[in-house]
């Protein structure tokens, strides 16, 4: 097969079948390290504090909180927005990557995936929390109930129950009908006694035969095919919970375009920060190159630029509408008591990923990673900017207020990255990191060994 | 030998497993089924497989998604319990589609997901006979159907048949149901 000598190759090393199954399933049949073991305890103490707040939240309400009549929406739907952007990633990956044939994914999307999964349950904990009484959360469904009202099916909100929950479980199914095969794998190496059966019951029975992968084949591309409109809805819905209003700063139809592609963003600074971290302590620096971090740079790039047009478009059309009360609500971000955090958002989201114009340090993996920390910082204040500045200063100046969240909010926060984190060290314990099949079927057309000696033939030839 | 009987052999690299699988067809021989560690595409094609109907199963699990969703919200909204909400239309078709769209996508999801499962026979609980745990590391297997009257003879040409092929490790093995596995 001939290969482009422009492609850069996608695994390094001298490697085959076998030892793509051994490479990748060592940290699950090794022992884990004492640096498993720490950060594990370090994300779940947070993870117990967190759950903690929310205990104090839902025993004693919405009080525990800094939210009031003003600003109702604070750090709660902020994290909820933010979570669900990161979410956004790692269907990206898999389904719309997958359509556009991107080998690169192969070595990131299973983790991405598993990433997108725990991030969607977290965002799904903030806006139940935020009703203050967690158990009538069932409230939002639409079931026959004693009080013979339905749901209404006109709100944006309710669009959110359906998007999100279709999303998560979606995403559930790809990632753990692709998970099967590597599941398999696992079921026929490990050696321990207890993890064994677990695998051989989580395979569902997975042999590999060639009816099964045909059938697997089809399944996951009109998957995907259905995944990819998804990833564009879920994140345009959740855009529309502010666009629907009449709230100044919320009521513009370039939300959705703009919110998706923050989405997107914000999601594959996650995963850089994730597997930047991953690649180095699980030895798989040959699996995710140097050149799979400059793919998803560049992806970065792209819509870190888009969102960049956003923010400036969204300044244009509150100067140019000539609403009085447009005018002032950008005027109150740039300027206004919350200028420091629309200033955190502008640098961390428009000026820092255009460095990566920059060939040298698209392609530093320690400049990549102090970036990806800081564009998911910045996302974190976009979604703050857009809830809070536009709330605590609305049509009436005697309702105006400040906002300032509460050690409740906070605690909870750091509870969902605890609860997050924990889940992904969780998964990168018992299940592959990288999709083992994925990889061996790119390997003859990518992998640097096999490349080479296709060459050296050819050469002679 | 009146028990079905079958040869278990493998190929250790996929470019080997196509071309002897093209032979071996030409030539003939009962392929009862292969296991690859990864998708290898074209084998399909080779053992003269069918196109799955899972395209279809999962169009008809989005239509019956999008009329119950659809459906639903109109039935609600017009017939069970009309609300006034800002004087906007009972039938609010354009507020009704990302709900629809949402069930679409479920529905079509899961009903393929389940085809998936039912047809191929695995599951939670699904207990397959494993031929060989290698199968799902870095051995291509193939299966090969000997049939209920072969004599020694004719089991020791196939063989040869399909050593010739480049396969290896080849043995012959009583029948556990193979048809158990799919």
């Amino acid at each position: 097969m001939y290969v482009s000598p422009v492609r850069e190759l996608l695994i390094k090393g001298d490697k085959n079948y076998k030892k793509v199954t051994n490479d990748i399933t060592k940290p699950i049949v090794n022992k884990p390290g004492k640096l498993w073991f720490l950060g594990v305890s370090v994300t779940s103490l947070a993870a117990i504090i967190g759950l903690f707040a929310m205990f104090i939240t839902v025993r004693d309400g919405i009080g525990m909180w800094g939210v009031n009549k003003t600003v109702g929406w604070g750090w709660s739907i902020t994290n909820l927005v933010w979570w669900i952007g990161i979410g956004h990633a790692g269907t990206f990956i898999s389904a719309i990557l997958l359509l556009f044939r991107q080998k690169w994914r192969t070595s990131i999307n299973r983790s991405a995936e598993a990433m997108t999964i725990f991030a969607v349950m977290c965002a799904g904990i903030f806006p139940l929390i935020h009703m203050g009484r967690l158990p009538l959360g069932y409230f939002i469904l639409p079931y026959p109930s004693t009080r013979q009202l339905w749901v209404n099916f006109n709100s944006p909100l309710l669009w959110d129950v359906f998007a999100i929950s279709t999303y998560f479980l979606v995403s559930l199914l790809f990632w753990y009908m692709g998970l099967l095969p590597d599941i398999a794998t696992l079921r026929d190496n490990v050696k321990n006694k207890i993890l064994k059966p677990v695998y051989k019951f989580l395979s569902f029975g997975w042999t590999g035969s060639v009816r099964h992968w045909s059938r697997h084949e089809s399944m996951s591309l009109i998957l995907a095919g259905l995944a990819a409109p998804l990833v564009l809805s879920v994140h345009s819905i959740v855009s529309f919970d502010f666009a629907t209003s009449i709230i100044p700063g919320w009521h513009t139809t370039i939300f959705p375009p703009y919110f998706v592609s923050g989405a997107i963003f914000s999601g594959f600074a996650m995963v850089l920060t994730l597997m930047i971290v991953a690649r180095k302590t699980m030895n798989l620096t040959e699996y995710i190159t140097v050149g799979h971090i400059e793919s998803m740079n560049k992806i970065i790039i792209t819509t870190g630029s888009i969102v960049g047009i956003a923010y400036i478009t969204e300044l244009f059309m509150a100067w140019y509408s000539g609403v009085i009360y447009e005018r002032f609500t950008f005027y109150n971000r740039a300027l206004g008591p919350y200028a420091w955090a629309y200033w955190i958002m502008m640098t961390c989201n428009v000026i820092s990923p255009q460095l990566l114009w920059i060939r040298k340090l698209r392609r530093s993996i320690l400049f990549t990673f102090i970036l990806s920390i800081f564009i998911n910082i910045g996302m974190w204040f976009e979604r703050f900017v857009i809830v809070v500045t536009s709330l605590h200063r609305d049509y009436l100046p005697s309702s105006w207020q400040m906002y300032k969240p509460t050690l409740t909010e906070i605690a909870i926060f750091a509870g969902s990255l605890g609860i997050f984190f924990t889940l992904f060290l969780l998964f990168i314990r018992f299940f592959p990191v990288i999709a083992i099949a994925e990889v061996k079927s790119i390997l003859k057309s990518s992998g640097e060994k096999q490349v080479n000696i296709t060459q050296n033939l050819l050469e002679n030839e | 030998m009146n028990k079905n009987k079958y040869l278990k052999a493998y190929y250790d690299d996929d470019g080997l497993l196509i071309k002897g699988l093209k032979s071996l067809k030409k030539e003939g021989v009962e392929i009862l089924d292969v296991l690859t560690p990864f998708p290898v595409h074209d084998i399909d094609k080779i053992l003269g497989y069918r196109r799955s109907w899972i395209a279809r199963v999962g169009f008809i699990g989005g239509a019956v998604g999008a009329v119950i969703g659809f459906g639903f919200q109109v039935w609600v909204f017009t017939v069970d319990y009309p609300l006034n909400i800002g004087g906007k239309p009972f039938l609010a078709v354009p507020s009704f589609i990302p709900v629809t769209f949402e069930m679409t996508v479920l529905c079509a999801a899961f009903a393929m997901v389940f085809a998936f499962l039912i047809r191929s026979k695995i599951g939670p609980g699904a207990e397959p006979f494993i031929h060989d745990e290698r199968s799902t590391d870095d051995r291509f297997l193939i299966l090969v159907g000997v049939g209920k009257n072969a004599t020694e003879e004719t089991v020791s040409e196939l063989k040869n048949k399909i050593s010739n092929t480049g396969a290896q490790g080849i043995v012959l093995k009583d029948d556990v149901e193979l048809s158990k596995n799919y």
